[in-house]
């Protein structure tokens, strides 16, 4: 359910069917599992900073985004940056699933003279539209990136995916009052809002709520969604990226759960990184395909 | 009482006839404009004090007012320059290689994105501002950065000039340049090549390999010197990264006494010195150098032809410490 609700006429419009759904839930669970298997190559990794945001993946990459298989670099193409760049691991399996790059480049996932790494480097990995690694630095390169249209007459939407933690940083609000002074309807923030950070609870650690308010009062149309609920999402990214009328960045607070999938991740924050011997790898394994997320 | 009285009153708005120098800036933009390159810029509230009110007024729509965010500013560039537009980004260089020096590692320069990064004010130029405002330490960020070209003119022709060359120049460009009260070097235009210095002659005792505003300064120094008898040249390396080995080595190859000597606007330690005797350390040339500059501390506050006395940065000064220099 998304919030504040438009007209229903008009989010019934953007609802995906049946079909849909199940493809892009399949595709979800396609994430998790290619993430478990990436992270056994590398032997660490952040399982489940990608499970929280696997159906937000999946809607944009094969559903809202407006991208052509195979060709990364179309200038027309719509971007996504993101500022928790630790979840990219989750993001590579859909960029050579997408053409971007060889499918065999996963196999070799961190191992010397890879491209691919824990975190995303734009200069070696095509489908990466900005390097990431400084949490936030990612909603000022999607500024860059929707501003910029007015010089290049090129037409598409900007996605910025951005932790909970994240909105710590105050580069954040710096790029946030930019964003809504100048006007930046085609730029869409979401907030991957799992509520864990590294040390610990992100409002144990430094509080960032009412955080719907503090977008609100940027001059940001704001609304909340069930992260998990993959029709829904899907809905509401559509609904956002069709709308030429608004005037101003909308930023989505995506509510999610941490390690979502794997009933044990979803429960101890000490798996923001970590490593699963074969044999737990394989429960894992069976408890997401068992599952209808 | 509608206006003041004295025609020498002036505010803010008015602050760019006192920075003559500047000029350069917004016409070299204006020039690449006209010549059809897709070039935008911006700056972190002060066009005042860039000058790039006048850019903004010739193309209100290539400006962009950041405010005062200078992270947000050159991580923003960064994400500009993904589509083949060209950002040139400006603020005080104490900001920009200070405070933005992690967005212009990992965005700009680690990103391969070719933004142009305008440091102005820098060195000790703004004087009682402050120390804060005081940049003594950012070619020594900058230089330690991959895949970033640092340029320093020595004045506002050869600014122009380094502007004009970045045209054909696709990687990540820091400039650091002054306040645009720089006395001028090169009278009418001049011309600048990227990893080129400009060689205002080899000293058989002595070359000064300066840059920025010292330029100037040592081509005094050497005049007065040269008048007495020395034999000093002065190598005006504005092209900090690439540096111009070549020229450095030509110094060292002409030296009868095996010295030679920097100066810049900046702490002796990590800036145009440092690059320097990398070079010479490299090549076992044996040279002794003197590298003149601010010595590891934080600049006084003064009015800043007080300070380049203070700190001898000026023709008389730069001359003491390179006779003393050849003294020793």
């Amino acid at each position: 359910m998304t919030s504040p609700s438009a007209a229903p006429a008009a989010i019934n419009s953007y609802k995906p069917d049946q079909n849909t759904v199940d493809w892009l839930r399949e595709r979800a669970q396609f994430i998790r599992l290619e993430t478990i298997r990436l992270i056994d190559i590398a032997k660490t990794g952040h399982y489940t900073s990608v499970f929280s945001a696997a159906e937000v993946f999946s809607a944009l990459y094969y559903d809202v985004m407006k991208l052509r298989r195979g060709e990364p670099g179309w200038a027309e193409r719509d971007r996504f940056t993101i500022g928790k760049g630790h979840a990219a691991v989750g993001l590579f399996p859909i960029f050579a699933d997408l053409g971007f790059f060889p499918k065999g480049w996963l196999d070799d996932y961190t191992r010397l003279g890879s491209p691919l790494g824990d975190h995303p480097d734009m200069r070696k990995v095509p489908g990466v539209d900005f390097s990431s690694g400084s949490i936030g630095h990612a909603l000022s390169n999607a500024i860059g990136m929707t501003v910029a249209q007015r010089w290049t007459g090129k037409d598409y939407t900007v996605f910025c995916m951005m932790g909970d933690g994240e909105m710590q940083e105050g580069q954040v609000w710096e790029a946030a009052i930019f964003a809504a002074q100048n006007g930046l309807g085609k730029l869409i923030g979401i907030v991957d809002r799992n509520g864990f950070q590294l040390d610990g609870r992100v409002d144990d650690v430094m509080a960032i709520e009412p955080l719907d308010e503090k977008w609100r009062a940027f001059g940001w149309e704001v609304h909340t969604v069930d992260g998990h609920d993959i029709s829904a999402v899907t809905e509401l990214l559509r609904r956002l990226r069709a709308d030429d009328t608004r005037k101003q960045p909308a930023l989505v607070i995506s509510k999610t759960i941490k390690g979502k999938g794997v009933s044990y991740m979803e429960t101890e924050p000490g798996w923001h990184l970590g490593w699963l011997d074969p044999s737990d790898a394989q429960e894992a394994i069976a408890e997401i395909k068992s599952k209808v997320i | 009482m509608n206006a003041p009285k004295s025609p020498n009153t002036w505010q803010y708005r008015e602050l760019n006839a006192k920075n003559p120098g500047l000029d350069h800036l917004s016409n070299g933009l204006i020039e690449l404009v006209k010549a059809g390159h897709n070039v935008v810029a911006g700056s972190a509230d002060l066009k005042y004090s860039n000058g790039l009110n006048r850019f903004a007024a010739a193309y209100p729509d290539r400006y962009i007012a950041f405010g005062i965010s200078e992270q947000n500013m050159v991580s923003a560039a960064a994400g500009i320059a993904t589509t083949g537009v060209v950002p040139f980004v400006a603020t005080f260089a104490s900001f920009l290689g200070l405070l933005a020096c992690e967005q212009i590692r990992m965005d700009v320069a680690y990103g391969g994105q070719p933004v142009r990064l305008i440091g102005h004010h820098t060195g000790i130029s703004l004087g009682f501002y402050g120390t804060s405002h005081h940049a003594t330490e950012d070619i020594g960020t900058m230089r330690s950065i991959a895949d970033l070209t640092i340029v320093s003119p020595s004045d506002g022709p050869q600014l122009e000039a380094a502007i004009r060359a970045s045209a054909d120049w696709d990687r990540p460009i820091y400039f650091r340049i002054g306040r645009g009260r720089d006395p001028v070097v090169y009278e009418g235009s001049t011309t600048f090549s990227f990893g080129k210095a400009h060689v205002h002659g080899f000293g058989e005792d002595l070359t000064i390999i300066a840059c920025g505003i010292t330029v100037h300064a040592a081509l005094e120094a050497a005049a007065a010197m040269k008048a007495e008898g020395r034999s000093v040249g002065v190598i005006d390396m504005a092209s900090i990264k690439p540096i111009d080995r070549d020229a450095i080595l030509g110094a060292a190859e002409r030296s009868r006494t095996h010295k030679l000597m920097t100066v810049e606007e900046h702490n002796v330690l990590g800036g145009l010195g440092a690059a320097v005797a990398e070079v010479l350390t490299d090549e076992g040339k044996g040279i002794k150098l003197k590298r003149h500059g601010i010595y590891d501390e934080y600049s006084l506050i003064a009015p800043p032809t007080h300070l380049y006395a203070h700190y001898k940065l000026d023709g008389a000064g730069i001359r003491e410490v390179a006779e003393e220099f050849l003294r020793s």
